[in-house]
């Protein structure tokens, strides 16, 4: 038996293979690559975010287009700007650069239409009578009055937008007011008394550019107070006596005049009233109706927000929605999810991978569609007559970024939420009605203020307070509501909801993705 | 049509997700409601509202859960690839798609039926301890009352209307999340988009074209003049609707490889 001699032959080697890619590392700069490919390569993703920045300009432009008031009187504008009512009853004459008027109030009495011309006497808080000093019987001129109100005792205000406050309480035959305005130059000071010998300085204002050719005299207005969803109107008469005025031309008469009869952020007199002032025996009994005042939305229903303009917001939260699911969720449809966890197996980076490629993604759509919808909106709107509540250019950058970062955060939320539910129809379903049906809520009528407020609060509906452009005053009653664009929490606290619903969500979805079988 | 229509219950009998959101669809229809008319007042300074349409204010919400029942209803099918043995078996696709619809109607209309009378008995026990009383011409709700019997049947038919739609749209995009996507925007959308248009006649034309502001037309029992489209005709624009994406759906599912 021949046993072969083990030989010490080499065994044949074979040179080691070497792939001539590079070696794959689980960095997170390739996971970005790797997720930002997946987004990229699925047309319906591309198509969905392309065709949110579409539906923002769209809506915008068919906001900005359909509107026409040609042709309506022209908003009266403040002396900084700001739209305002500025009309109401004057009873006046010219008054010298130095010079003072005095007088008493013993009655304000507000009445309320209840049904067609049935006026019943009724409580307006704001209602005024008092003293002014105005640069002309212009809209919108300079001014500085002080006078006594429906339920605020007595106020000094100037320019529309100040307001001070003086004696409280209400006034009567019993208890009246006395008030005095002294000018010298362009500073005014107004005081107040209970018996018109010992008198309390409440302000001293200063009003740029009063003029030489200002008007003094009495004024009584009444703002439309709020009945449910909309305003009615008011009407309120004063009685005045013991008016002395100092620095006017010498055997000057008092004129009446109504002030702005015609203007948008003026609701009118009641039906069968009208404005009127008599003058007997040293007393003036002065009525009148409108406010002095900046403009609400409420007052000035004709003016046009940018978050109407911005609408299309709504259309686009549904497309970035539906991505912002699909995005995970169809990986667990596929199974590709198995395949992507296996490549890099630290799960909690794959979820913020893909949180960041697609908040970027859609941050940037959502952005250029802001950034485009915004200045068209507004030019198309402004050409058919529409009259816009101002907004500087930071706060329309506010507005713009902000909507853009709300369409990014939502699409973060699906993603989170799709994660947990892993499926993507309810997914979608919740975060849709989430956000958008506390919109619909807040606008049936009669639901109390406080809980559209509280709506707009904890719910991610909150986020569309980064698009308020208006100023609530709390000089002027109206209806603050979110519908009306006044959302209770500040821009971005009403944003930091929505974030803050993104991210607990996204823990969540961390925690059951790392506790999960794929 | 009996085996197809067969098919189509046992499938949706034996899955979890349809009764728990039919189940949900109850839940959540009376709650909404429920919480609407429990923030209400009525007293001295006026309470104006028409209560059956705030009683059924959960409509707006339980629809969503309606939706998402008649996405899936075929969106499930194309996700998970079944759609191919619905069809290998039942070859006619009208007969597919009918089958689904009447399926889908029926559940439906049962669970819309509770949700809805569950919502007008939390209206009756719920409004008058909040002054909704018969002295303040507020008369507890009830059946016997034409128009409120009206809204109640009204908003039945308004949910089996919405789920045909969603059946509808999600045969044509044959998937869920976009179906979803697009029901809900038709929904919310006009609502929403109609205030903020200009011209009173467009923002009238946009209320009455919408299938959620038409429908929902149905359930207002006061001061009906005042309404951009009276409470049928506007159950007929959801049905319109409904009946469009239908028509497609069945047009598309004959055109199209599966």
């Amino acid at each position: 038996m021949v046993t072969p001699t083990p030989t010490s032959a080499p065994t044949p080697t074979t040179p080691q293979y070497r792939s001539a890619q590079r070696t794959g590392r689980d960095g997170f700069a390739q996971l970005l690559h790797a997720e930002w490919t997946k987004f990229r390569t699925v047309q319906g993703w591309t198509i969905g975010t392309m065709s949110a920045a579409l539906l923002v300009v769209l809506f915008a432009l068919l906001a900005g287009a359909s509107s026409d008031q040609h042709g309506s009187p022209g908003v009266p504008i403040g002396p900084s700007g700001e739209p305002v009512t500025d009309s109401f009853y004057f009873v006046h004459q010219p008054l010298a650069v130095n010079g003072s008027i005095t007088v008493s109030v013993s009655a304000l009495s507000e009445s309320i239409p209840q049904g067609l011309a049935d006026l019943q006497p009724g409580v307006v808080p704001w209602a005024k009578a008092g003293l002014i000093i105005k640069q002309s019987a212009r809209q919108g001129s300079p001014y500085a009055a002080i006078m006594v109100t429906g339920s605020h005792g007595v106020r000094m205000q100037d320019d529309y937008v100040n307001d001070a406050a003086g004696l409280s309480g209400p006034v009567s035959t019993a208890s009246p007011r006395w008030l005095r305005l002294e000018r010298s130059g362009d500073a005014v000071t107004g005081y107040d008394s209970t018996d018109g010998a010992h008198w309390t300085a409440v302000g001293t204002v200063h009003v740029a550019g009063l003029g030489s050719g200002a008007q003094g005299g009495l004024f009584v207005a009444s703002p439309p107070p709020v009945r449910g969803l909309g305003t009615a109107t008011s009407v309120a008469t004063a009685v005045f006596g013991n008016l002395t005025l100092q620095g006017g031309r010498p055997g000057g008469a008092w004129t009446g005049d109504q002030v702005g009869p015609e203007s948008p952020s003026f609701a009118g007199y009641p039906q069968n009233t009208a404005g009127s002032f008599t003058q007997s025996a040293g007393s003036f009994t002065v009525t009148g109706a409108g406010d002095i005042a900046p403009a609400v939305r409420s007052t000035l229903p004709t003016g046009g927000v940018l978050g109407d303009i911005l609408t299309g917001t709504f259309a686009a939260l549904i497309a970035v929605i539906v991505v912002g699911a699909l995005f995970v969720t169809s990986e667990y449809r596929e199974g590709m999810i198995h395949v992507t966890v296996a490549a890099s197996p630290r799960r909690g980076r794959v979820l913020a991978a893909k949180a960041i490629v697609l908040g970027v993604v859609t941050f940037i759509a959502g952005l250029a569609g802001a950034v485009l919808a915004v200045p068209l909106g507004l030019h198309l709107a402004r050409a058919n007559g529409v009259y816009l509540f101002p907004a500087t250019p930071w706060v329309q950058l506010r507005v713009e970024f902000g909507t853009a970062a709300v369409l990014a955060t939502a699409s973060i939320l699906a993603l989170a939420v799709g994660a947990v539910f892993r499926r993507s129809a309810g997914a979608v379903t919740t975060v849709i009605v989430a956000i958008v049906l506390p919109y619909v809520l807040v606008a049936i009528p009669f639901i109390p203020a406080g809980v559209t407020d509280w709506l707009t609060r904890v719910t991610p509906a909150a986020a569309f307070a980064v698009q308020q452009t208006l100023v609530p005053y709390h000089q002027v009653t109206g209806i603050y509501s979110p519908y009306n664009g006044y959302y209770p929490l500040a821009p971005w606290a009403g944003f930091a909801v929505l974030a803050g619903y993104a991210a607990v969500s996204l823990a969540v979805a961390v925690v059951l993705l790392r506790r999960r079988d794929a | 049509m009996r085996a197809a229509l067969h098919a189509e219950w046992t499938k949706l009998r034996t899955v979890a997700g349809p009764l728990s959101l039919l189940l949900g669809t109850i839940a959540l229809t009376v709650a909404l409601g429920a919480a609407v008319i429990s923030v209400l007042t009525c007293g001295a300074a006026g309470c104006g509202g028409d209560t059956t349409k705030l009683s059924l204010t959960g409509v707006d919400l339980g629809q969503a859960l309606v939706v998402i029942l008649a996405v899936l209803v075929i969106g499930g099918e194309y996700g998970s690839g079944m759609i191919r043995t619905t069809l290998a078996a039942t070859p006619r696709r009208a007969t597919v798609l009918a089958a689904k619809a009447v399926t889908l109607a029926g559940a439906v209309a049962a669970a819309g039926t509770v949700a809805v009378l569950g919502s007008l008995l939390a209206g009756r026990l719920i409004l008058p301890g909040h002054g909704f009383t018969t002295a303040r011409s507020h008369p507890p709700l009830s059946l016997a009352d034409g128009p409120t019997l009206r809204a109640a049947v009204g908003s039945v038919l308004y949910l089996v209307l919405i789920a045909l739609l969603s059946l509808g749209v999600a045969t044509v995009v044959r998937d869920s999340a976009v179906g979803i996507g697009v029901v809900l925007a038709l929904l919310y959308l006009f609502p929403i988009l109609s205030p903020v248009v200009g011209d009173p006649h467009w923002q009238r034309l946009l209320q009455q074209v919408g299938p959620m502001s038409a429908g929902l037309a149905v359930q207002a029992t006061t001061d009906l003049r005042s309404l951009p489209i009276g409470p049928w005709a506007g159950l007929a624009v959801t049905a319109a609707w409904a009946a469009a994406a239908l028509s497609a759906a069945g047009l598309l599912l004959r055109l199209r490889d599966a």
